[in-house]
């Protein structure tokens, strides 16, 4: 079945030493990178949350979509609305974008609960490929500007910190990204961690030890879509534009690729797949001008060769196998 | 009334576009379980090197046989080659790696061939049938090629011992094998039809909507939802969906909900569509045992 | 003594000379003595791939001018990244090419939304947006944003254009309109609107919209014909312009059929359309299409078709955008001259607002490019044309 287990309940002491130098690190790199790099980082940061979102519900939950671009779009959109048109601060449109997301997410897991497998990948497209239909059209276009877009303003940094606003917005994606990969691992782990996987390991066993599975189905959706779209407020936020064309089929294809390169139902597979989805067609680029996807796509499939689980589980095998040596 | 005809049959004949790739996609599904995301690239490429060979002076049905067994070869070489090495992993890590190969070809495609669009020959005379306005005559060989494969298709798993044994091997590897089947090469069987109709698809679909690398990438979300209404095993669903499909995108646009939103409108019936029969309207409840 | 003054002033006289030559040479972040940077964004891959031509042209065009010695001595390096026609994207190349890379100014972005996207920032950080790939309307602002340009004529003269010729020959018409469903498509029918003025809701009597991923356009030309509509303006890209003007002819209908000029080329498209059926044709036109026999002779047309035959070779002659990413790469050059060798980004945009009567080779005679410091719409004018068959006949005057 897929790689990863649920999160152990301790944190062994080798990992927090691990974890702590990763946070110096992350917290220093700032300092030494140009204001393009930490731009970079930021978008990675949003990924990351993204991805994490979306491996609740294919990685431990086994629904599959390949429509999250959506629910990135609408987090992105309602951050670009209340920021621009309503004057809300910048922190403020991430709780918002968090409730539209989880119930707009919860609402479409419900009709969806009764698809399976290639039927609820179709509806699941179909979603990503309605949304920036829906986003041009006439009506809505007094919200959402149309088919030229929003810009929005980065914010800068509070209390007149000696930060600009690259940095001071890359400080609060960290925090936010911190608190999410928090709280989504104290999801996994507790009851409804265990639920989502019993269901995606055994549905009928599941719902015959009382699980209800329509209620957790639809709630993983739902919780799902709330990462997603906090992410996409995050992004929205950092690329300072909105349009629809920003949101494309190919963003949903590409979270899909992300979290499977990463490594389905592991908590850390999200970081791996985010660095993925933001440098690997950069890399592609600068190896091949002339066909740059195909490098991308060759990359994509030597990974699902050589690490099927996902780069999450290649290293888990690698650090393994070298404990045991020691 | 008058336009209410017209319009219809404009709909069976983007339908038939839909049924033709969506009936690789079910010989795709019947050998190997998956829906190949790829299929639309594939089809695409195909008719690509269809297209080179006119280029190169040789006439059209030699050309079109040509790459029907070209296509048929490469697709046997893609599931012995390429998919060994992820051969027994589980269905999201081969859907990524259906997805890396979409890419590969489209960008390759782009590479090789320019993204300039392409108009493709058509076999079918330039006159309407009749000197009728509704549908063209290339229109309506398409939608012929299309039932004829249709008929191919249902033959060969209904009547031959072959097309039993692809399905034995799909449903059933273990007893399969055990009966003698040699289920890998079922499976490149499978690969190499489906190719093969994917050809036959793109080259009937290019004189409608010209010859480009993007030629496909609006038609698999549809060639998608017919596979799926009709029932994702059942050939004879694919068509039926894929006719429903145009149809209906069609009357919706022109006398439901405009153009702007009659995509989504669609995507919602066929959602709908799903949720009331999950299998399809053709397909048929699996009971399994627990 | 008076040897000693005379000296003096020898002297001064010739460092007076020499001074401007140091004095002049200023650069700003992407230019040297040996080399001008200039960025780019192009989508060289998605459902916009089709213009990625016009960037290859453009790099063509600068490879022949750097093995000619380059502009007052300096290579022309353009770098151009793939955005895809993703606005997110774009910004990011966009960072990347002024953070990074450190271009002098960036040429001919491609795309409403990818500009939109990077129009606020290039402002801000002072680097030109020059020439700006798409014809919306709102990059000829100099007050608001000094540091934009476009290039083409604008979607919305287009559409006015057609409107005049309409009410002109056909005031009691009933119009039908074929658009894309993005910004191209929704200026240029704002134009058309604009230009019909209080007359536009009563003499358009329906709208089809289209998608780029829309694999047929037939209904959308049935319910047209529907409606009763006896003049038809076509604003589609190429393919579906072709696959509109077939559409038109095989359903029997016979309206005025006006083509917007993105699609007006015989190669491209009307022969695959079916040249029968494009009979009678109307367009709006600035640039020459390569496969019009109108300039089969034509020495500037002649030295085109030549210089993509040595320098891009696989490019598609018949192909309208080659024509235009030419053109755009002479009108750069043209400003690059003019700069000699002050190269700041400030003296860049100045230059390119102070082209003056400049007739580009493959420009229809007539239509000029012209900017002041108020005028920053380098192409303003158009010449009806209609296709009687074979080639596009002008007719009527260069409109501005």
């Amino acid at each position: 079945m897929a790689a990863g287990n649920l999160p152990r309940s301790r944190i062994a002491p080798r990992k927090w030493a691990a974890l702590t130098a990763l946070f110096a690190a992350l917290c220093v790199a700032p300092f030494l990178l140009s204001n393009f790099s930490v731009f970079q980082l930021t978008l990675v940061l949003a990924y990351a949350i993204v991805l994490l979102g979306l491996n609740m519900l294919t990685g431990y939950n086994g629904q599959i979509s390949l429509g999250h671009g959506a629910f990135y779009a609408i987090g992105a959109y309602v951050a670009a609305i209340l920021m621009d048109h309503y004057g809300v601060p910048y922190w403020l449109t991430l709780p918002a974008a968090a409730a539209v997301c989880l119930v707009a997410g919860f609402l479409f897991g419900l009709p969806a609960l009764r698809l399976e497998g290639p039927y609820l990948a179709l509806a699941t497209f179909a979603l990503a490929v309605a949304l920036p239909q829906l986003l041009k059209h006439k009506a809505l276009q007094p919200w959402t500007g149309g088919v030229e877009g929003i810009t929005l303003v980065k914010p800068d940094a509070p209390f007149g910190l000696p930060l600009n606003a690259d940095r001071w917005l890359y400080f609060f994606s960290l925090a936010v990204a911190i608190g999410m990969f928090f709280l989504g691992r104290n999801l996994l782990r507790g009851r409804i961690g265990r639920a989502m996987v019993a269901i995606r390991d055994n549905p009928i066993a599941a719902e015959a030890m009382g699980i209800d599975i329509a209620l957790y189905k639809s709630l993983t959706f739902g919780v799902s879509a709330m990462f997603t779209g906090v992410g996409g407020a995050l992004g929205a936020i950092a690329v300072q534009f909105v349009a629809p064309d920003s949101f494309n089929v190919f963003l949903s294809i590409a979270f899909l690729v992300g979290v499977v390169v990463g490594g389905l139902a592991t908590v850390q597979g999200a970081v791996y797949g985010a660095l993925f989805i933001q440098f690997v067609p950069n890399i592609a680029d600068r190896i091949s001008k002339a066909a740059p996807w195909a490098i991308y796509g060759i990359m994509v499939i030597l990974f699902m060769y050589l690490a099927p689980g996902g780069v999450a589980s290649f290293i888990h095998r690698i650090s393994e196998r070298w404990r045991r040596r020691t | 009334m008058d336009t209410f005809l017209a319009q219809f049959l404009a709909g069976l004949a983007t339908g038939g576009i839909y049924a033709s790739l969506a009936l690789a996609l079910v010989m795709i599904h019947q050998a190997t379980r998956l829906v190949n995301f790829a299929q639309g690239e594939l089809a695409m490429f195909s008719t690509y090197i269809a297209w080179s060979l006119v280029q190169a002076g040789i006439p059209y049905w030699v050309a079109f046989g040509l790459t029907l067994l070209i296509s048929f070869a490469a697709g046997i070489a893609i599931d012995r080659l390429l998919l060994r090495p992820v051969r027994g992993s589980p269905a999201l890590p081969m859907v990524v790696v259906f997805i890396g190969l979409l890419v590969i070809l489209n960008s390759v495609a782009g590479w090789i061939y320019t993204y300039t669009v392409r108009p493709f020959p058509s076999p079918f005379p330039s006159e309407p049938l009749f000197g009728q306005h509704y549908i063209s005559s290339h229109d309506l060989g398409a939608i012929g090629v299309t039932l004829a494969m249709l008929a191919a298709i249902y033959a060969f798993f209904r009547f031959t011992p072959l097309g039993l044994a692809m399905r034995a091997a799909a449903q059933n590897p273990e007893s399969a094998r055990l009966v003698g089947i040699r289920v890998g090469w079922m499976r490149a069987l499978g690969w190499g039809l489906a190719c093969a109709i994917g050809a036959a698809a793109g080259m009937m679909v290019a004189p409608i909507v010209f010859l480009d690398p993007n030629m496909m990438s609006g038609v698999l979300l549809y060639a998608f939802a017919a596979a799926l209404i009709g029932g994702i095993d059942d050939p004879f669903g694919a068509v039926f969906g894929g006719f429903f499909v145009g149809v209906l995108e069609n009357l919706l646009g022109a006398y439901v909900i405009g153009q702007e939103l009659k995509l989504t409108v669609a995507l919602v019936v066929i959602v709908a569509v799903l949720v009331v029969k999950p299998s399809g309207l053709f397909g048929r409840t699996l009971a399994r045992r627990v | 003594m008076k040897h000693a003054k005379a000296l003096a002033s020898f002297t001064l006289a010739v460092a007076c000379a020499a001074a401007p030559a140091y004095a002049q040479k200023k650069y700003d972040p992407g230019a040297s003595d040996t080399e001008i940077k200039i960025g780019q964004t192009m989508p060289y891959s998605g459902p916009a791939s089709a213009y990625g031509t016009i960037g290859r042209v453009e790099a063509a065009y600068f490879k022949m001018i750097n093995e000619k010695g380059g502009i007052n001595g300096r290579k022309l390096e353009l770098i151009s990244i793939d955005d895809g026609y993703s606005p997110p994207r774009t910004v990011e190349a966009t960072r990347r090419l002024v953070e990074q890379d450190e271009v002098l100014f960036e040429f001919q972005p491609l795309g409403t939304a990818p500009n939109v996207a990077i129009h606020k920032y290039m402002n801000a950080k002072k680097v030109p947006q020059l020439f700006v790939a798409t014809g919306a309307t709102m990059w000829g602002d100099p007050k608001h944003f000094p540091w934009t340009m476009g290039w083409q004529p604008s979607y919305q003269t287009e559409g006015k254009i057609y409107a005049k010729d309409i009410l002109a020959n056909h005031p009691n018409a009933k119009i039908g309109v074929l658009y894309q469903n993005d910004d191209y498509g929704k200026d240029l029918l704002k134009g058309l609107k604009d230009g019909l003025g209080a007359k536009a809701s009563s003499m358009i009597v329906k709208e089809a919209s289209y998608e780029v991923t829309d694999p047929s356009i037939d209904s959308q030309i049935l319910s047209l014909k529907d409606s009763g509509a006896d003049v038809f303006v076509n604003i589609a890209t190429p393919k579906f312009a072709a696959l509109a003007i077939r559409k038109v002819y095989d359903s029997g209908w016979k309206p005025v059929h006006y083509l917007n000029n993105v699609s007006l080329s015989i190669g491209a498209v009307l022969k695959p359309a079916g040249l029968e059926k494009s009979v009678g044709l109307i367009t709006a036109a600035y640039l020459k299409d390569a496969t019009d026999p109108e300039w089969a002779n034509d020495p500037a047309m002649n030295e085109y078709k030549a210089f993509l035959k040595k320098y891009y070779p696989e490019a598609n002659v018949a192909d309208s955008s080659n024509v235009y990413g030419y053109s755009a790469a002479m009108t750069l050059v043209q400003v690059l001259k003019q700069c000699g060798d002050d190269l700041t980004r400030a003296n860049v945009m100045k230059q390119a607002a102070s082209l003056k009567h400049l007739q580009l080779p493959l420009a229809r005679p007539g239509i000029e490019v012209n900017t002041g410091p108020d005028d920053f719409f380098p192409f303003e004018a158009e010449q009806l044309a209609r296709f009687d068959g074979q080639r596009w006949v002008a007719y009527g005057k260069v409109i501005e």
